[in-house]
């Protein structure tokens, strides 16, 4: 039970990364699809953070300095793919739907190939280092080991849900961002400088997502690698995490512990056959579906998407 | 009058390409003042409202705000000359609160503080009488609640001057009352108050003054006190001009279409079609005036089929009285239909309803070859109920519409298809073959584009390409080749040239002489009054008349279009 818990935390995180990412674009009125790719790009930059600051420190690597070092890489290889997706949709009004798609066949691929460059050596005590909990985990028993037990990344991903949360529903930043995503002619007229706001939104949701990519790697798998395949599909299950929370990045913290769950339990279940576990690992999509269906039903203006989400504005249409 | 002039408007002129909008219009704008800008649909006295909201720029002439020019490029430049405007589509976000939407934009550096904003908020509205609740979300506000949403809006942002466009289109007229209570505060307050309207009743009831505009011109502006609603809407539609349309009497009318009690609710709550009856007769054009958004588009997209009527019926009087019944137009199950409702007989007359003498059902052959060798005749001229059909069981009724809407490449015609399989449009159902016949369409593309002149590449061209005029040659070429009993066009002319305009009006005129029930909305009174036999008057959803288009005035027709029951006390 401990050891599926702690699993299901694991990949509630990864899970969370991409759901808040993707939360704060589709609250600008941008659906991106490239959330998955995102996400692996955001994996390669911070392997490849890693891997230089290994190699410079292997002696005695600090572990502060690696958390920052790795996670400014990740951040900034994310944020890279997401600025492409910006530009395409935001400034030349590309379909959302279709450059998505695009970012996310063409940063799975370039992950792939990004890492056959990255010196994998180190990463074996890395990713020891990412893992290790605080102290006193271990003297609580199981609570602790579920509690406490987790790397840094974990808790960093809650704390970015719940400031999310605040930023999106307190502030007034929060505000004109939502205001950009319902109604981007609306605010407009109101002097808020909508490309800017998109923009800005994109580039920090692609960013928070690319860190559940790295997260995955590095301290869930602990820096062993095969390919991009297994992050991209997290980030397809982040993506409809996002439509199950409702948009409400606070709701993605359970949310994803759910979808972890659901994801983890067929590994951890003895006397499942294979094909048991492949309808198990199904259930996420099959429960959103489910929310989608709810929610058109009930039609409560408050559940929906953003208004204006996978539409261009132009300015001169009005 | 001698309060202080706080916006002055110098020759502004304001074209769209080679349309005119506004010519060297001045007029002023004075302190504590309700002013009504009064005209008839595209006067150009929205646009030139929106020059002083920094929607457009003039291309000509000045805008002189206290003493100096003023440049209005922006909704933002505009507020800081303290201008605000209220348009007629609100810019609201639904699943905000009022007062988020309040002050979306504003206090850009301050704390964002939501309570003390609505304190202030909840001041402003005690001081001009607003009742509104500023934790409501927009969604679950009334029109009339969005509207005050959009005031305050407006006044939060410290507007001296506001524009109202057309306010009162989309209220009751208990709440147009609140509003004039509302604006006659502002007055008192020192604010100066712009209405956009045609409505004359209001122009009499609340403005201290009113500027009339005709066709971009500024006519005239007058003190409400000195002037009355005959003056007014002699000054708005102008001198009648008469245009050269042929227009033969009609001949052999019959009964084709009859509306009854017709009413329909609009998105936003209120009526669009308010008990709306007339009758359509064959062999004559029915004109119908109305101020644009005055239910025409609704009425003519009901008959088609195309709204849940909150009441009313819509009737088809199909002439086939002794004729014989066929499958062309006609269902197996239609036919079943009406045998039960004794509407058939034999050719000798005995009933036809579908059994043997015997009263055993004939079989589904026997029917079919009966009906296929015409010895199944109507007994009298078919009645068709049309409330609750779609489109395509109107067609599969055997009713002959057709269709000209207002807005052509929205739901006239497909813009990046070709002008052939947009003929497809109407004839896909055609043939029992799973491949289309494109032969055909294409022959009928052909001749549209040859009989209409029809400026084209090629008939493989995508509509979207072909300028307005030969975009709606298409459309109505189409509709007409369709054959239809009734011709409903919309604004067919609109922005077409005169060659083009006439082209059209000959076309609808050749149709009525056929025999075809044609149904004319359109917006130039002059036009109206040339082409049509009758003129139906529409106002805010109702009939307000019916007139005999050879013998009416267009001052007459004006005072009807403007005439809304909607009179505040």
């Amino acid at each position: 039970m401990t050891v599926f818990l702690v699993s299901a935390i694991s990949i509630a995180t990864v899970l969370l990364y991409g759901c808040v990412g993707e939360i704060i674009t589709e609250k600008a009125g941008h659906l991106n699809l490239g959330i998955p790719g995102i996400m692996c790009m955001g994996t390669a930059g911070g392997c490849l953070g890693t891997s230089l600051y290994m190699s410079v420190a292997h002696e005695n690597p600090s572990w502060l300095l690696l958390i920052l070092i790795s996670l400014v890489f990740a951040f900034l290889f994310a944020a890279a793919l997401g600025g492409v997706y910006a530009l395409l949709t935001v400034t030349l009004r590309c379909n959302q739907n279709i450059t998505g798609l695009a970012i996310t066949i063409f940063g799975s691929g370039a992950t792939d190939f990004l890492m056959s460059f990255v010196d994998r050596t180190h990463f074996d005590p890395a990713g020891k280092l990412f893992s290790s909990a605080l102290p006193f985990a271990e003297s609580l028993g199981d609570f602790g080991a579920i509690v406490f037990g987790h790397g840094a990344f974990v808790y960093l991903a809650i704390a970015v849900a719940l400031v999310c949360a605040f930023v999106l529903n307190k502030t007034r930043v929060g505000l004109h961002l939502r205001a950009v995503g319902e109604s981007p002619a609306t605010a407009d007229a109101a002097g808020i400088n909508v490309t800017a706001y998109k923009y800005v939104a994109i580039l920090i949701g692609s960013g928070i997502a690319g860190l559940g990519g790295f997260y995955y790697i590095m301290d869930y798998i602990k820096g062993s690698w095969e390919n991009a395949g297994i992050i991209e599909a997290f980030g397809w299950l982040a993506i409809a995490l996002v439509i199950f929370v409702l948009w409400k990045p606070h709701l993605g913290i359970l949310g994803a512990f759910l979808f972890g769950g659901c994801y983890i339990v067929a590994f951890v279940l003895a006397n499942v056959t294979s094909t048991q576990k492949e309808i198990i690992k199904m259930l996420p999509y099959v429960i959103t579906i489910v929310v989608l269906i709810v929610t058109s039903i009930f039609d409560n203006k408050e559940n929906q998407p953003p208004a204006s989400l996978g539409l261009p504005y132009f300015r001169e249409d009005r | 009058m001698d309060k202080a002039t706080v916006i002055e408007l110098r020759h502004i002129t304001k074209r769209f390409g080679k349309v005119v909008a506004n010519r060297d219009v001045s007029m002023d704008v004075k302190r504590g003042e309700i002013l009504s800008v009064l005209g008839e649909n595209g006067c150009g006295k929205t646009t030139l409202m929106n020059m002083l909201a920094g929607i457009y720029y003039p291309d000509e002439g000045e805008i002189i705000i206290g003493g100096e020019e003023a440049i209005i490029q922006s909704p933002k430049d505009a507020f800081r000359y303290n201008i605000g405007m209220i348009h007629q589509h609100f810019k609201l976000i639904d699943v905000f609160t009022a007062a988020e939407n309040i002050v979306l934009g504003t206090g850009e550096g301050e704390k964002y503080d939501i309570k003390e904003a609505k304190t202030r908020i909840s001041e402003m509205s005690e001081k001009y009488g607003f009742h509104i609740d500023l934790d409501k979300k927009i969604h679950e506000m009334s029109v009339s609640e969005k509207q005050t949403v959009e005031i305050i809006k407006v006044l939060y942002r410290g507007a001296d001057v506001l524009i109202l466009d057309e306010p009162t289109a989309v209220l009751t007229p208990q709440e147009i009352r609140r509003l004039f209570d509302v604006l006659r505060a502002m007055r008192q307050d020192g604010k100066s108050v712009l209405i956009i309207t045609h409505k004359l009743n209001e122009v009499m009831e609340i403005s201290d003054r009113v500027a009339v505009l005709r066709k971009g011109e500024h006519i005239a502006t007058v003190n409400t006190a000195e002037t009355n609603e005959k003056e007014l809407a002699d000054m708005m539609v102008g001198q009648k001009v008469s245009l050269n349309i042929d227009r033969p009497l009609p001949e052999n009318t019959a009964l084709r279409l009859a509306v009854e009690g017709l009413t329909l609710t609009g998105p936003e709550g209120n009526l669009v079609l308010d008990n709306v009856s007339f009758d359509a007769y064959s062999g004559e054009i029915l004109g119908i005036a109305g101020i644009a958004g005055s239910g025409q588009r609704e009425l003519l997209e009901s008959i088609a089929g195309l709204h849940h009527l909150d009441s009313g019926s819509v009737t088809y009087y199909n002439p086939k009285k002794d004729k014989p019944i066929t499958f062309f137009h006609k269902s197996f199950e239609r036919v079943m239909e009406l045998a039960n409702e004794g509407m058939l007989r034999y050719a000798d007359g005995r009933d036809f309803d579908g059994r043997d003498e015997d009263g055993k059902h004939l079989s589904r052959k026997t029917i079919k070859s009966l009906v296929e060798k015409g010895e199944i005749f109507f007994k009298d001229d078919e009645v068709i109920n049309l409330r609750e059909k779609t489109p395509l069981q109107i067609k599969e009724l055997g009713v002959r519409f057709s269709f000209v809407p207002e807005d052509r490449l929205g739901m006239g015609l497909v813009g990046n298809m070709d002008i052939v399989d947009n003929m497809m449009l109407r004839s896909y159902r055609r043939g029992h073959s799973v491949f289309v016949d494109r032969k055909t369409p294409e022959d009928l593309a052909n001749e549209i584009i040859e009989s209409l002149q029809v400026v084209t590449p090629g008939t493989h061209t995508a509509v979207r390409k072909l300028s307005g005029g030969n975009v709606q040659k298409v459309l109505v070429g189409r509709e007409i080749a369709a054959g239809p009993k009734v011709l409903m066009a919309a604004y067919p002319v609109r922005g077409l040239d005169i060659n083009s305009s006439y082209l059209i009006y000959n076309l609808l005129t050749e149709q009525k002489k056929n025999g075809v029930a044609v149904i004319f909305v359109g917006e130039d009174l002059d036009v109206l009054l040339s082409l049509c036999d009758r003129i139906m008057v529409v106002a805010g959803g109702k009939v307000t008349g019916m007139v005999d288009a050879r013998t009416a005035e267009k001052d007459e027709i004006g005072l009807l279009m403007t005439k809304t029951n909607t009179v505040t006390e």
